[in-house]
């Protein structure tokens, strides 16, 4: 029972950071109906900027909530240009295309972005020191003692926090409707006097600064990184997406909850090993009985 | 106020208008129509500036816009109701009221403007809290005409807005049309298969065939014009 629950702590843990990509998935498929194949590679970027940047600040010692909050501040900037130069250069010149171009033009954008980081920081892992330590800890008359480390408790009430803005934002605000707007009907939406373009834009601006905050939490909770994480967290937090219903925001943060779930559970409970292909065949099986994924929306129209 | 001159507009190789001269001045209610085909939508989605013209010119108040973006045709005035509504169904009735007003939300400025579209269209009123998908019709419609008319523009474009919808709220929405135009001064385009009510409406009118202009007038010359009764008005018109 213990050993269950600090599983269900630790994947709470990853699910946050899959959620936190996954929305960004799930916001561009909704807005233009394109898969971003090099948005894992914007949250390893992110990853980088976080790293270099608790480098340099920690060099000066600086106190640690005062370090957090800038390096955040800074990949969302960071990383923020990055998404929205990709859109600009990679996606919207092919708008109006037909629908495989965008598609294949996000995969080359994918290679350049990993080569990119490999040529300019080499391909080796980098490592860094931790900066959180100790925790709470549970049951501590039982034989195994449950851990929360405080890295935990951070990443998982920065991620409740993020997700509680993001969503007045989209569900409240006018940038929010004018996305949702955008996702139905484009050309409507400019009728209406929006201007589009910038819309779009900024739909790529809130996923790449979503994936940001979740690369500097991967960078602290795993310690190290390469030029090649944005490839696997990113094609789960896809496969997240997907689960739970792509498209469909709610289902973007329920559905990293999952897969973060389903790779600690199996990683406890049955090997190491498969942890990776399990998420994927739990998707597989969701998609025989729940074609939309579980929160995905078949449109409700009447003529 | 709206002058279109000589316009060409093509979808690739087809040239769906030839060449298309028309006249909107302020204050007037003025009427295209024209059988399936003719190329009414295109008309209006070039001035809306989502198709491109490829030749002529489209002025409004003597600026030329025939090549600016769509929303910017919007912040000069000009909105568009399109064919089939366009309502977003997933998005509540003040949610797509409140897009309508993205240009010029301000405050106070908005709850007296969401309000005037109350009052002229009170069913509205009472569905604000559903989405726009459940709506009727007719219902669907009048939020069309809703939300276009939050941007407070100074000529509103119609496109069939009698497409689909049950005669009695076909005469409602034309009452509210004539009452837009007379008491809130918004100059009209409306573009209409329904040829007897888009005739009796309008001050002038024009019917377009193939992309092309080929007879103007008067709404009352128009309507005992023996050409347009022959195509439009007996027995093809639904009333
Ligand atoms: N998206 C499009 N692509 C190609 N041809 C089109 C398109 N839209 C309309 N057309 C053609 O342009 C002509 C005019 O269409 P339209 O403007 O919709 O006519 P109307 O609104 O008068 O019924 C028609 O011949 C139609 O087939
Ligand atoms: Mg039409």
């Amino acid at each position: 029972m213990e050993y269950f629950i600090q599983q269900l702590v630790n994947g709470i843990t990853l699910g946050s950071i899959y959620g936190l990509i996954a929305i960004g998935y799930t916001m561009v498929y909704g807005i233009i109906g394109m898969i971003n194949f090099a948005h894992g590679d914007i949250f390893m970027i992110g990853a980088f900027v976080a790293l270099i940047s608790f480098i340099i600040f920690g060099l000066t010692g600086v106190a640690l909530p005062i370090i957090l909050l800038l390096v955040l501040l800074i990949a969302m900037i960071f990383t923020a240009c990055y998404g929205w130069t990709v859109e600009k250069l990679a996606y919207k010149p092919l708008r109006g295309s037909f629908r495989l171009a965008p598609l294949i033009s996000a995969l080359g954008m994918s290679i350049v972005l990993q080569n990119y980081v490999q040529v300019a920081q080499g391909a080796r892992v980098k490592p860094m020191q931790p900066l959180f330590s100790g925790g709470l800890e549970f049951f501590k008359n039982s034989e195994f003692i449950v851990t929360v480390s405080y890295l935990q408790i951070f990443i998982v009430v920065l991620t409740i926090i993020l997700m509680g803005i993001f969503t007045y934002l989209i569900t409240k605000t006018d940038l929010g409707r004018a996305q949702r707007a955008c996702e139905q009907d484009r050309t409507m939406t400019a009728l209406l006097g929006i201007n589009v373009d910038r819309t779009i834009s900024i739909t790529f601006i809130i996923g790449s600064s979503l994936a940001s905050v979740a690369g500097m939490m991967f960078v602290l909770y795993y310690g190290v990184i390469d030029f090649y994480i944005g490839f696997l967290a990113g094609i789960k937090a896809f496969t997240a997406a997907v689960l739970g219903g792509i498209g469909s925001l709610p289902g973007a943060m329920l559905g990293g909850l999952l897969i973060g779930l389903i790779e600690t559970m199996w990683s406890g409970y049955v090997s190491i090993e498969y942890k990776d292909v399990a998420a994927f065949s739990v998707l597989i099986v969701v998609l025989i009985f729940f074609p939309t994924g579980f929160l995905g929306k078949p449109d409700i129209e009447k003529v | 106020m709206l002058k279109i001159s000589n316009v060409e507009t093509f979808y690739g190789k087809i040239q769906a208008l030839r060449g298309v001269d028309i006249d909107v001045n302020d204050g007037e209610i003025v009427s295209l129509i024209g059988s399936n085909g003719a190329g009414k939508s295109t008309l209006l989605m070039t001035i809306s500036g989502v198709n491109k013209a490829r030749n002529g010119n489209i002025t409004f108040n003597g600026e030329k816009i025939e090549n600016r973006d769509p929303h910017k045709i919007v912040d000069l005035g000009i909105c568009q109701v399109p064919e089939g509504r366009r309502i977003f169904s997933r998005l509540t009735v003040e949610e797509n009221l409140r897009l309508g007003a993205y240009t010029n939300e301000q405050g106070k400025h908005f709850e007296t403007d969401i309000k005037e579209v109350y009052d002229l269209f009170p069913v509205l009123s009472d569905r604000k809290t559903q989405r726009g998908g459940t709506l009727s019709g007719g219902e669907q419609q009048m939020l069309a005409i809703g939300r276009a008319l939050m941007s407070k523009p100074k000529v509103l474009l119609l496109d069939e807005p009698s497409l689909g919808i049950a005669p009695k709220l076909v005469n409602q929405i034309f009452a509210s049309i004539k009452n837009i135009n007379k008491e809130k001064n918004v100059t009209i385009f409306l573009v209409e298969q329904n040829a007897k009510k888009a005739l009796e409406l309008a001050d002038r009118a024009y019917v377009l065939v193939n992309g092309k202009v080929t007879i103007m007038g008067s709404g009352q010359e128009l309507l005992k014009n023996k050409d347009i009764q022959a195509a439009y008005l007996e027995g093809g018109t639904k009333n």
